[in-house]
């Protein structure tokens, strides 16, 4: 892991250029916060393919299922909070139900709008999108794995809903990493408990491991980017093989991942589970690590949890 | 692939249409005659006269676009897909029965001539303007076709949609407002005063046109104006219509806003409505 911190959408905002100039079908619909998405570039650079709807979401949802039956990729790009609560329903009936080819690309995912305060940090969106069908949900870890993981939403025909930080995050992988929606990494391996993180709690897994090593732990970690479809195969193996699971999300740890995780472990009928997430809590105006901090999303918790789950 | 009937022909063409509505929703003893009913004229000569459409390639890509935001009223558009041939008359027999095309809302992945999955009020306009803004895009010559109801007009979306439109000059897109003053609990001034809608598309920037949206000849000459006007700007059809239009128990009545009609009933409409074909 390197000292290097970027926030994740600005890998998105290098990404939709790349793929706009490769592809003139996709296209982006903005909803006046494009200077915050990082639409900035691709909105100076492909004007012809950049659409701005104004501050009206439940529209640009409408208008990108539109473009999507006439054979446009279109980029729905807000913040996770209105991404997901705001245009819940047409994204159901609009994109999902007929299963059309359109991306929610949201910054500002979970509680990464720190000082923007509760109204704007998003703590429920993938536990929200997760259940409806034909949804896939994708929160990358870094830099690097923004900019593939759009590239392979561009590439997947259907709806989307990819989550992006406004805070930097550390850089976990590199610019080679391969990145397939649906499958986890596998960025640390170890048998004595497994540590399946997502979006930027992904480097706090990374350090929790770290911490346990030093205490003859050996801990698994897997980067679950893609919460829906679930690679429910990751964590069976995890079960199978270290029988301890801790979930760590920028999330509710209702219905996240935590959720999804808890229901594979439920169904195997083997296996213990925590989950490490937001509390069930609405957030404030704060530093972003305070705020990890205030639900327990720390590399110290998670290490404190692991030990006592191996007791 | 246009039909050019005439006034006539379309008004018998109608006939034809509301005869097929009201029996589907009798067999089917499920669906919505009154709205049905109110926007057959638009359906009837967007079908067989105004749009350029393939019954045998459903999804050519240089079709003229349909989108019904009111989707309960889908039996009236079941109907002129039907009889233009995109699928065979019998299917309309299946209306909301379990494996059928014909869903109680129009789903685009089941029915043939469904150009967007609609039902939930507010969201279609949203969707038609996307498809009139793709066509601009891409230099394309197609156009689209909406139809809102005024009780739906009371969703904030249609306005998000109206304003974009205007944003960017979709004078492609034909918007037509079924304002027959009726909604599920009564009528629209009581549940929501709608103002005047043709005034209010026309403060956001569309050419408005104020018909008679029961009368085919209005209706024709505003579609036909509609086309010919290529001025930057959306088009609005504001069309008084009746709810349950042609069937005389069903005619302004709030109550037969989403209900079938018994055997009875039935024959009587069907009857009342075999006496209203013109001399073509």
């Amino acid at each position: 892991m390197s000292e290097n911190k970027i926030a994740t959408r600005d890998g998105f905002g290098e990404a939709i250029v790349e793929l706009g100039k490769a592809n003139p079908n996709i296209c982006v619909v903005d909803i006046d916060i494009g200077k915050s998405c990082k639409t900035g570039a691709f909105r100076k650079e492909l004007p012809a393919q950049y659409l701005n709807v104004g501050i009206a979401e439940q529209n640009g949802a409408g208008v990108a299922a539109g473009l999507a039956t006439c054979g446009k990729i279109p980029f729905v790009v807000t913040y996770a909070a209105f991404g997901s609560m705001r245009i819940c329903e047409m994204i159901r009936q609009q994109i999902c139900y007929p299963h059309l080819n359109v991306k929610i690309a949201c910054s500002h995912g979970g509680v990464t709008p720190a000082n923007d305060g509760a109204s704007h940090q998003c703590i429920e969106d993938m536990g929200i999108l997760r259940t409806i069908p034909n949804m896939t949900v994708v929160m990358p870890a870094d830099y690097h794995a923004a900019k593939a993981l759009v590239k392979a939403a561009a590439a997947y025909d259907g709806p989307v809903y990819l989550r992006f930080t406004r805070d930097a995050v550390p850089v976990v992988y590199d610019e080679n990493a391969v990145f397939e929606i649906g499958k986890a990494n596998l960025l640390r391996q170890g048998q004595d408990v497994a540590i399946l993180a997502n979006g930027d709690t992904v480097c706090i897994a990374l350090a929790a491991a770290e911490a346990l090593s030093a205490k003859g732990v050996s801990a698994r970690v897997l980067d679950m980017h893609t919460v829906k479809p679930l690679d429910v195969d990751a964590v069976k193996a995890c079960i199978r093989d270290t029988g301890r699971l801790i979930t760590v999300e920028d999330h509710n740890i209702l219905n996240g991942l935590g959720s999804a995780v808890a229901d594979v472990v439920a169904e195997s009928g083997k296996g213990v589970l925590r989950r490490v997430g937001v509390q069930d809590q609405f957030g404030q105006s704060a530093p972003y690590a305070r705020l990890l901090e205030m639900n327990g999303i720390t590399a110290e918790n998670i290490t404190a949890l692991a030990l006592e789950l191996l007791k | 692939m246009k039909d050019n009937l005439s006034v006539a022909q379309l008004q018998n063409k109608c006939v034809d249409l509301k005869k097929e509505v009201v029996t589907m929703i009798y067999k089917a003893q499920s669906g919505h005659p009154g709205g049905s009913l109110s926007v057959a004229d638009f359906i009837t000569a967007c079908y067989f006269r105004e749009m350029d459409v393939d019954p045998e390639n459903p999804r050519w890509p240089e079709r003229d676009r349909f989108v019904l935001s009111k989707g309960h009223v889908c039996p009236a558009q079941y109907a002129a897909l039907a009889m233009k041939g995109f699928f065979d008359m019998s299917v309309l027999d299946t209306l909301r029965r379990e494996g059928s095309p014909l869903q109680g809302h129009p789903d685009m992945k089941k029915c043939p001539g469904i150009d967007i999955s609609t039902g939930s009020l507010g969201q279609g306009l949203a969707c038609a303007v996307g498809m009139a803004l793709a066509a601009k895009m891409d230099h394309k010559g197609y156009r689209v076709y909406a139809a809102v109801g005024d009780g739906e007009c009371q969703e904030g979306e249609i306005w998000e949609a109206a304003q974009t439109a205007n944003k960017y000059g979709l004078d492609n897109l034909v918007v037509f407002v079924d304002n027959n003053n009726l909604q599920l609990d009564g009528t629209c001034d009581e549940v929501m005063p709608n103002i005047d809608l043709g005034k209010k598309f026309a403060a956001f920037g569309f050419d408005a046109y104020e018909i008679d949206g029961n009368d085919m000849a209005q209706m024709v000459a505003a579609l036909e104006l509609a086309r010919a006007v290529k001025n930057g700007r959306p088009k609005c059809i504001f069309g008084h219509t009746v709810k349950g239009n042609g069937v005389s128990f069903m005619e302004n009545q709030c109550g037969w806003h989403g209900v079938a009609p018994n055997e009875a009933q039935y024959q009587q409409a069907i009857d009342e409505l075999d006496k209203q074909y013109v001399a073509c």
